[in-house]
């Protein structure tokens, strides 16, 4: 960095120098296609998708995070490096997420003691099923 | 390097000595402008009297169970409350190292004060933020200091549950302290980073930069990675103790093993704090001691990243008895030994830079030489530690006291010492005694042997850590190491003793004398409290060339050969067709 | 021997003044973009540092999730959708006026600035509003944390507890009425600078309590739809059918399966079925016969002591409503929630700082850096809620 750089080796085919100043199309749409993801998100609560229940809703939130990130918070504006250090952040999460609940789900039948208070006075064994029971 | 005689003619280029204006020690007086002050290089020195009086704290518990574990039933402690007490003891000790000065000595202390100068630059990129830093770290001690003086905390300082959930001790207390030491921490590895990447001078790419920096730079990321799942952790625990939200616990359908998870998730990372920054005060000591460039640089610089990185995969390795299931033992055990890899890569360049080199022994030079055996030998029996079948029989024995010493005392502490020593003429501007160093080298080498070298025997042969009693079986291996430990606190005092006196009557240092290249000797010692006027010429920080030793002055000087004028003629005083308008 | 060119004369403080170094730029950096850089990369790299904070509490939901999922599903029909949702929305809507605060920021357009700074704050009290409602609700419920939790499905709603909304609200209402004075005080004054400051400050003040009055109309009409099914009947939603897991442990133990026709299936224990043939081993006999009687009320018949069976029972009703079930998904979500609360109310106060900076016109096109990296940071809180919002409150 030269003692000498002035504010015009910036970008300064708009006069604003370093600053990337987005547009207001962008970010109105941006916030429309927020909302309507919030929306299905809500509507798909009703729909059961059984084992897929959490990826689904974990997916849909991904594409939202994504908006947010790439857009609010000018990750595609930005430098790379920015970028790479806050998704490889998510690579540690999954690391620990992963192993402590892979850890968790191998040993927890061994040893739990299974704290199950019986729902009071069910008089007649019923037989019902449950809906996506296995 | 010719021994004493500067080449005739030569341009010898020396920064000299700072005025008392000039001194960043003494250009502004009163204690309020240390308290406030944004200097980064003020923040070190208050750092490092921090951290060195924690370790005196610390240091006397730890003399305190080696004293009483002198005798197989207890010397100091008696009576119904002597476990009780012992208890409390190793906990402290245990805390109060790991959280107020292995984790924060070098980067904080050493760290704050040479990265920006290192660099080139003024300050580093937060000075704010590094001040906070600061504070965070005294206000983390004042509720461990709280912590002692309460109800005392017998937990041990990895804070299991069940027991830290339930037990009356003051938990709380001392999780809020480490909670609030661990942004401390945080800020200082964020603060590095963006310094690291954004503030290096012109011509000062990655490759060049000196080992240190990218050992700090390394630890950085650790530091901002593991440290906010111990923050985490212990707010989880607190809220167990207030609130029974019953994640850990099993009576709520919880599981203590995963307070283990989230615990070693940070501490085992935090190890690798513990130990990067002391990799790159060696690496700097040893080459420029042997007068010898590095051996291996990219080597030793992508060493520090990738065992930044692998560190954490392995955390389960401190919970192979835990009860985790037989896959995850295996998985944990095979990263275990990934790890270990890069650090032997820098012991074998280390090595292999000192072979024909031109060796000063130094005081750094005997702590580095210190270093590289102990750090060999800790590492070692770390292996041992990470065979799955061999950790059943020493989980939780002397064995794992001992290799932790190894790496944490004779690793850290060591290389810590070696580099107080080396940087001491920068940072005070004062000389010491170099018997006396060496003497404190000698006697902090055969203490700490004697101290934890029997511990391994004890350990294979079946002494459980944490026990405030033993079979008498056990009782000469104790005694050996108590023994040890008193002359190992000898001789820290005797560092201690050299070091200060310096202060009050040691020789004036010059700006460099090692003979190192690096950019932080090219400015007085003590620098200036603005570091550079404007950014050094940035060279290969370990291109020992140009250095020469003046004898007459007793320091080390840049050479640059006698400058000639060329061409030989002169320029034309008289314009060319001068004569044709005559 | 040449020394430092050194002047001590000339103060560090004359650098300052420098036409190359304004005064927003400090003196440690060489120009206003590497001081913008050095800032952004020092955000993102906190941004980091939340991520991995909020994840230790991410697993332990996964974990709880995972283990028992029936309570997820039962409990989480207590957390109103609505409002959830309308949060949601708040958020989202509280992004966008941020990001275009850091677009006003950089353009030097300060009173569009001060107005999107104002709307941002003004959502963040209404997120604040509708969970001030919300955990009242469920405090008087008695839905909390495992350690202090009581609900009792008979008696849902108890009317003799404190006024937890009250004491909620309590701190928000000084705010409102202290910012109030300082805007009558400082019109009266005329210092028109903390009259520009106080004016927004009250709009955002007053928003907290439109947030709760939000809360109040959408739970009150919640409480005549979901409320009445879920507490007329304790045995529906409240108690989660599932297939047994004693069932998964039998299998586990491999213990035999009881087939509907009552025939013994030859148990592991052979050596005790061949003692057990002997009818003077009573103790063996016995001792088969209660092991029969275990898996069988484990598994898909009941059998009687004489041999009959009564007929397959698939499912046992659970009672998912108790502390240690329900207790650890409520904590979970007091934990998640409140932690995120917590972040929106630093939000909030770095947000005012920022306010007041912004009236003071501080920025310009070379230095917007604090409003950018305040926006990251909001940002922040909002992914966080995205991902909350779903995995709390969308669990059916």
């Amino acid at each position: 960095m030269s003692a000498h750089a002035h504010s015009e080796d910036g970008h300064s085919a708009d006069g604003h120098d370093f600053a990337h100043p987005m547009s207001v199309q962008t970010l109105l749409a941006v916030f429309f296609a927020l909302t309507v993801l919030t929306v299905i998100t809500v509507a798909q609560a009703s729909f059961d998708f059984g084992a897929f229940e959490v990826a689904t809703v974990m997916f849909i939130a991904t594409i939202k995070a994504v908006l947010v990130m790439a857009f609010f918070m000018h990750m595609l504006a930005d430098k790379p490096f920015n970028a790479i250090i806050f998704i490889g952040s998510f690579v540690f999460v999954g690391l620990f997420v992963i192993f402590t609940l892979g850890d968790s789900m191998m040993t927890s039948h061994s040893f739990e003691p299974r704290v199950v208070e019986l729902a009071p006075a069910v008089a007649e064994p019923t037989i019902t099923t449950v809906d996506g029971a296995p | 390097m010719s021994a004493g005689s500067l080449p005739s003619g030569s341009q010898v280029r020396d920064p000299g000595y700072p005025t008392p204006s000039e001194n960043y020690l003494t250009n502004s007086k009163g204690v309020l402008s240390w308290i406030f002050t944004l200097d980064h290089k003020r923040i070190g020195v208050m750092y490092l009297v921090g951290v060195t009086v924690a370790f005196g704290v610390a240091g006397l518990l730890a003399l305190l169970i080696r004293l009483h574990l002198f005798q197989p039933t207890g010397m100091v402690f008696q009576g119904e409350e002597a476990n009780n007490w012992y208890n409390q003891v190793f906990t402290l000790h245990g805390a109060i190292m790991v959280f107020l000065f292995i984790i924060p000595s070098i980067p904080a202390a050493l760290g704050n004060f040479l990265v920006p100068v290192m660099l080139g630059a003024k300050d580093v990129a937060f000075p704010r933020l590094n001040l906070c830093s600061f504070y965070l770290w005294v206000f983390g001690a004042l509720f461990f200091v709280s912590a002692l003086c309460a109800s005392g905390l017998d937990t041990g300082w990895t804070f299991y549950t069940p027991y830290s959930t339930t037990t009356d001790s003051s938990v709380i207390l001392a999780t809020s302290g480490a909670f609030i030491l661990g942004f401390s921490s945080i800020f200082t590895g964020l603060n590095f980073i963006v310094t690291i990447n954004t503030m290096r001078p012109p011509g000062m790419t990655w490759f060049r930069m000196p080992l240190f920096l990218w050992a700090t730079y390394a630890t950085s990321i650790i530091q901002v990675l593991a440290t906010p799942v111990l923050g985490i952790t212990l707010l989880l625990l607190i809220a167990e103790r207030t609130m029974h939200i019953g994640i850990f616990d099993p009576e709520y359908n919880g599981d203590p093993v995963t307070f283990q998870h989230f615990f070693w998730f940070y501490s085992h990372p935090a190890v690798y704090i513990m130990i990067l920054p002391a990799f790159g005060i060696i690496s700097d000591l040893i080459s420029v001691h042997s007068h010898k460039r590095i051996f291996g640089y990219r080597f030793i610089a992508y060493s520090s990243i990738a065992i930044a990185l692998l560190g954490f995969l392995v955390w389960g390795h401190h919970m192979f008895t835990s009860g985790m299931s037989s896959l995850t033992t295996i998985i944990f055990s095979a990263l275990t030994f990934t790890v270990s890899v890069p650090s032997a890569i820098k012991v074998f360049n280390w090595l292999a830079t000192m072979y024909k080199g031109s060796i000063s022994l130094t005081t750094p030079m005997c702590y580095s030489l210190a270093f590289i055996f102990l750090f060999t030998i800790g590492g070692l029996t770390g292996l041992h530690l990470g065979t799955l079948a061999t950790d059943m029989h020493l989980h939780d024995t002397y064995f794992v006291v001992a290799h932790f010493h190894y790496v944490m005392v004779g690793g850290t502490l060591v290389a810590f010492l070696g580099g107080v020593f080396h940087w001491w003429p920068k940072m005070f501007g004062k000389m010491y005694s170099e018997a006396g160093g060496r003497l404190s080298a000698l006697l902090v080498f055969a203490g700490f042997n004697l101290t934890f070298l029997p511990q391994f025997v004890l350990g294979s042969r079946g002494m459980p850590r944490r026990y405030a009693t033993y079979d008498p079986e056990f009782a000469a291996l104790h005694q050996m190491s108590t023994w040890g430990s008193m002359l190992l606190g000898f001789g820290l005092l005797v560092a201690l003793v050299v070091l200060l006196r310096s202060l009050k009557s040691g020789k004036r240092a010059p700006a460099n004398p090692w003979g190192a290249a690096t950019l932080e000797w090219e400015c007085t010692s003590p620098p200036p409290f603005y570091n550079f006027e404007r950014a050094p010429t940035v060279g290969d920080p370990y291109d020992f060339s140009n250095l020469e030793w003046d004898a007459e002055n007793e320091r080390y000087v840049k050479i640059e050969p006698a400058r000639e004028i060329v061409p030989e003629e002169q320029p034309v005083t008289e314009p060319v067709h001068a004569e044709d308008s005559k | 021997m040449s020394t430092i060119e050194a002047s001590p004369e000339v103060g560090h403080d004359e650098h300052g003044h420098d036409h190359d170094h304004p005064p927003f730029l400090a003196h440690h950096f060489d120009t206003p973009e590497q001081q913008f850089d050095s800032g952004k990369l020092g955000i993102w790299l906190f941004l980091v540092t939340e991520v991995l904070f909020f994840s230790g509490m991410f697993c332990a939901y996964a974990i709880f999730r995972a283990l028992r999922p029936e309570v997820f599903e039962g409990c989480s029909q207590f957390l109103n959708t609505k409002l959830g949702a309308i949060n949601t929305g708040v958020l989202l809507f509280s992004s966008l006026t941020m990001a275009w605060a850091v677009r006003c920021s950089q353009l030097e357009q300060h009173k569009g600035l001060v107005g999107t700074l104002a709307a941002t704050l003004s959502c963040a009290m209404i997120f604040l509003g509708v969970k001030a409602i919300e955990y009242s609700h469920k405090f008087g419920m008695g839905l909390l944390p495992a350690g202090l939790f009581f609900y009792d499905p008979s008696n849902p709603h108890p009317t003799d507890h404190p006024p937890y909304l009250l004491y909620i609200c309590a701190p928000f209402a000084l705010a409102l009425v202290g910012v109030l004075i300082w805007l009558v005080v400082s019109a009266a004054s005329g210092n028109k600078f903390q009259f520009a400051v106080a004016k927004p400050l009250s709009v955002v003040c007053l928003c907290f309590f439109v947030g709760v009055g939000l809360g109040t109309v959408l739970e009150s009409g919640e409480d005549s739809a979901d409320h009445v099914d879920v507490h007329a009947d304790p045995n529906g939603l409240a108690t989660a059918s599932v297939m047994l897991e004693a069932e998964k442990s039998a299998e586990a133990e491999a213990a035999p399966a009881i087939a509907a026709s009552g025939a013994m299936v030859p148990v592991e224990e052979s050596v005790l079925e061949i003692l057990a043939t002997d009818p003077t081993n009573v103790g063996v006999v016995s001792g088969l016969n209660a092991l029969e009687q275990q898996t069988a009320a484990a598994g898909t018949s009941t059998v009687t002591g004489d041999g009959e069976i009564l007929g397959a029972v698939t499912t046992t009703e659970v009672d998912v409503m108790t502390p240690t079930t329900a207790g650890v998904f409520f904590s979970i979500y007091y934990c998640m929630t409140g932690i995120h609360a917590i972040h929106i109310l630093a939000g909030i106060g770095v947000l005012v700082w920022l306010l007041v900076r912004a009236v003071r016109k501080d920025f310009n096109r070379q230095y917007f850096g604090p409003v950018d990296y305040v926006g990251l940071y909001w940002h922040l809180v909002d992914l966080i809620w995205i991902y909350l919002f779903p995995l709390l409150y969308l669990i059916r």
